[in-house]
């Protein structure tokens, strides 16, 4: 029997009798997917008739999502996290083993149809990595022991689903609270506070309170609250931006798996106040395994009176949350690629202006906030803004989540008021001889040594709680590597620069770890990064050089090391380049190779 | 009331009306600012960025950019000048683009542009892609080595033709214009050398077949005046050109 003879019944099922709506259709790939590995040929046919749109259209949002896929994956669908904390915890040995074991190339099918293993951007398990996804599953602390029993799991074709239960275990680690994890508040506190206070009031709360939005850019929430308010349409929506995929950052996972109730709760506030009634909790796709968990606090809020019509007995406030799931595309962390993709699009960042708080998802005017930021708004609901205050500098109010990993001795979660140093922060986390710390991530900042005693703040060195250490015996350049690759497969290809630019930039980088490049190529690394950060169109390609920019000021060492001693290297390895003559011709004798000086 | 507010482009001063764009303003001015993925018929889309400009210190693209009154646009200036070169010099070495080899040498929007910018070379390293060459439709031939995915043929075939037969699949450097149709071929899909998406292509993506070198090199429409002076190739600015030259 074929599988995919149930797949006409399925999207049936999917779609609805009704008339389909089209802005559900990464939601039904993703489930398409997400049952069959792979979206076949006649789906994409049944799905353009259903939702009235070309087929093109819906290939082309199936050949944007990493996690989507035409032909089928294997059986078991093995995805290593790829972030450079997990090859430094030793991801790419055990994924070697687990290749070996299983007698399968990297990202190509076995011929059985088995399994599939490839690589993946970061999958936000850093403080408890090597991690990897199987079949959409987080399965951390990968070790050899783990890799074993995986293939032998793969090869009894054990279902996941009876795979050991602490495979799946992710731990919180949370290493230091503050006031957000201590003064959590009770449901519907910050509810019962805006109908006692009113909208004005509690705005008023919220601009005093100096609340400035946690997944980094640090725009002031009660103006943005404010602007969409003011913005006159049929309706207004919230969403809460939970595609945490900056590498390196865990914080909102954590806040998902054992705060989601003050999640919920902020963005309800937040519709309150804008009259919005209907919101979204965009999830990434990584995080699959929170969705369940969500969806039954979701029901056990309506249940409650916190969500669905009059709520808290207040007729007129009407509100309900869907939760949407990404499907492995780092852009659409940014809000207007994520109000794109919430849209079923592929996730290109919009022109702005205008803004989303007056023309956002489905063109009306939206808010949208980080998982910590709806967290904190809630609690200064309840709490007011002194208790904001209290912490922090005058400029970065209150406290700030941090996800550290890499070399240290407790990676975790720590929650350290606005304005901690970094210094102080690495005794914390027990983490010695130290040569850098990339603070908020693959598009952050290198900080060095000499600067470990500045402060995490939105005035000094800003962040959305990425924070990962590399000790003395690291190569700076494995790092750069890493991001550069990173940044040219995570560019959505919209603007020349970054499409382009990211790619150069990749290649240049690979040049110099080969130890091939010149100071010429140096030269180009920063025109291009420059270039870049100039006329992108969007924060993606204007901060994806900055680790370049900041390594090549920082540690120019960690490159000139690496340098031929000439003025010009060509950018093509010349003996690599016959190699499709030497195939050709069918010869390999010493005649077809070239002696290069070096 | 009848107050107009303007702003200066490089010194000189430009009236706007409300919701006009810095493009906007300077086309109807009749002052030149390079673009590709621009064309004044169409939505603005903001991709190639080479219409870059520098208002108050920050870069944006004039497609794009609310005119503002009282702002100081950075047009020509040498900055600018050098980022649009390097974007031109990026989208050469992204696709394969021979212009002495090409039919539309001559009339073609992007090596206007590079010429105007004073672009001499590629400079990067070519990525010399792979691409297929389409050639299933009756009338007309899509060469994709030429494409640079401005997607004026997008929006011309969904916004004026209502037909929908181009769209863009992948991503990043794996971005690719592709046909709307069963086998993916144009000759498979609706299109018509009459659409509106046959007549907006600035580089030489899409061909009209039968017409090549209808007007000899040397005598085409930017082998006699520069871009800034006779404006897009189809569309949008003062000249038209004939297809294919």
């Amino acid at each position: 029997m074929d599988k995919f003879d149930s797949l006409d019944t399925f999207i049936g099922q999917l779609t609805g009798s009704a008339t389909a709506d089209p802005g559900q259709l990464l939601q039904y790939l993703y489930e398409i997917q997400y049952r069959y590995s792979c979206i076949p040929a006649r789906a994409v046919e049944l799905l353009a008739v259903r939702l009235g749109m070309p087929s093109a259209r819906i290939t082309g949002v199936i050949d944007y999502y990493s996690f989507l896929h035409k032909a089928p994956r294997g059986e078991f669908d093995i995805l290593f996290s790829d972030s450079i904390t997990d090859h430094m915890l030793g991801s790419r040995e055990l994924m070697q083993q687990l290749c070996e074991r299983l007698g399968v190339g990297k990202g190509i099918p076995r011929a059985d149809g088995r399994v599939t293993i490839d690589t993946t951007s970061c999958t936000g398990i850093c403080d408890q990595g090597p991690a990897l996804l199987v079949n959409g599953w987080t399965v951390a602390r990968l070790d050899a022991t783990r890799i074993d029993t995986i293939a032998d799991l793969v090869e009894a074709a054990t279902p996941v689903s009876d795979w050991p239960v602490e495979f799946f275990q992710v731990a919180d680690n949370i290493r230091r609270r503050d006031r957000l994890l201590t003064d959590t508040i009770i449901d519907g506190a910050a509810l019962q506070a805006l109908s006692l206070q009113g909208s004005d009031s509690l705005l008023d709360d919220l601009e005093r309170s100096g609340l400035r939005g946690r997944g980094g850019a640090g725009f002031r929430t009660a103006t943005k609250w404010r602007l969409c308010r003011a913005a006159e349409a049929a309706e207004h929506y919230v969403v809460c931006n939970a595609d945490e995929g900056e590498p390196g950052t865990f914080k909102d996972r954590i806040l998902l798996d054992s705060y989601a109730d003050q999640m919920f709760e902020g963005m309800t506030l937040c519709a309150g106040i804008i009259g919005a009634r209907q919101g979204y909790l965009y999830l990434r796709g990584e995080y699959r395994y929170l969705r369940e968990p969500l969806e039954a606090v979701l029901a056990r809020r309506r249940e409650a009176g916190l969500l669905g019509t009059a709520i808290q007995g207040r007729a007129g406030f009407d509100f309900d949350i869907e939760i949407h799931m990404g499907a492995g595309a780092y852009i659409c962390g940014e809000e207007s690629a994520l109000i794109e993709s919430l849209e079923g699009k592929r996730g290109i960042a919009r022109v702005r202006p205008p803004f989303p708080v007056t023309q956002g998802f489905r063109g009306q005017p939206t808010v949208v906030n980080n998982v910590e930021t709806f967290m904190k708004a809630a609690a200064i609901a309840v709490h007011g803004a002194a208790w904001m205050t209290a912490t922090g500098t005058p400029e970065s109010t209150g406290t700030k989540l941090l996800s550290i990993s890499g070399d240290c001795e407790r990676p975790g979660i720590y929650e350290y008021p606005f304005g901690v140093s970094i210094r102080q922060v690495l005794q914390d986390c027990g983490a010695v001889d130290v040569q850098a710390v990339q603070v908020a991530g693959a598009a952050g900042t290198t900080i060095a040594a000499a600067e470990f005693d500045r402060v995490l703040a939105f005035e000094d060195v800003s962040t959305g709680g990425s924070f990962m250490v590399f000790n003395a015996a690291r190569d700076m350049l494995d790092m750069v590597c890493n991001f550069a690759h990173f940044f040219a497969h995570e560019s959505c290809g919209f603007c020349t620069p970054c499409r382009v630019g990211g790619v150069l930039l990749r290649d240049l980088v690979d040049k110099v770890c080969a130890g091939r490049a010149s100071e010429f190529d140096l030269q180009e690394m920063r025109g291009i990064g420059k270039l870049m950060q100039q006329t992108s169109q969007c924060g993606l390609g204007t901060t994806a050089p900055n680790h370049v920019l900041n390594t090549l000021d920082k540690f120019p060492d960690s490159y000139r090391n690496r340098l031929r001693h000439s003025g010009f290297e060509p950018a093509f390895d010349l003996n690599a380049a016959l190699d499709e003559a030497r195939a050709i011709t069918g010869r390999s004798d010493t005649g077809t190779t070239i002696k290069v000086k070096s | 009331m009848s107050e107009t507010a303007s702003f200066l482009l490089d010194g000189m001063e430009i009236a706007f009306e409300e919701g006009d764009t810095i493009m906007d303003a300077a086309l109807r001015a009749g002052a030149y600012i390079p673009h590709l993925c621009h064309n004044p018929e169409f939505t603005p889309h903001g991709s190639c960025r080479v219409c870059i400009v520098g208002v108050n210190g920050r870069h944006v693209s004039a497609c794009t950019q609310p005119a503002t009154a009282g702002a100081e646009v950075e047009n020509n200036s040498a900055g600018v000048m050098e980022q649009r070169r390097n974007l031109l010099q990026m989208l050469f070495v992204e696709g394969n683009h021979v212009c002495p080899g090409c039919e539309v040498s001559g009339s073609c929007q992007l090596q206007a542009v590079a010429y105007y910018c004073n672009m001499l070379s590629p400079h990067y390293t070519h990525f010399f892609p792979r691409r297929e060459v389409d050639a299933s439709h009756p009338d007309i031939v899509i060469d994709f080595n030429r494409c640079i995915l401005c997607e004026l043929c997008v929006r011309a075939s969904r916004d004026v033709d209502g037909k929908n037969v181009f769209s863009v699949s992948g991503r990043g450097i794996g971005s690719h214009l592709v046909i709307n149709s069963p086998s993916s071929k144009l000759g498979d899909s609706e299109f018509a050398a009459t659409d509106k998406a046959a007549h907006v292509c600035p580089v030489g993506a899409i061909l009209h077949r039968n017409r090549g070198y209808g007007r000899p090199i040397g005598k085409r429409l930017y082998d006699l005046q520069p871009v800034s002076v006779v404006g897009d190739m189809h569309g949008g600015g003062k000249a038209r050109k004939t297809d294919n030259g």
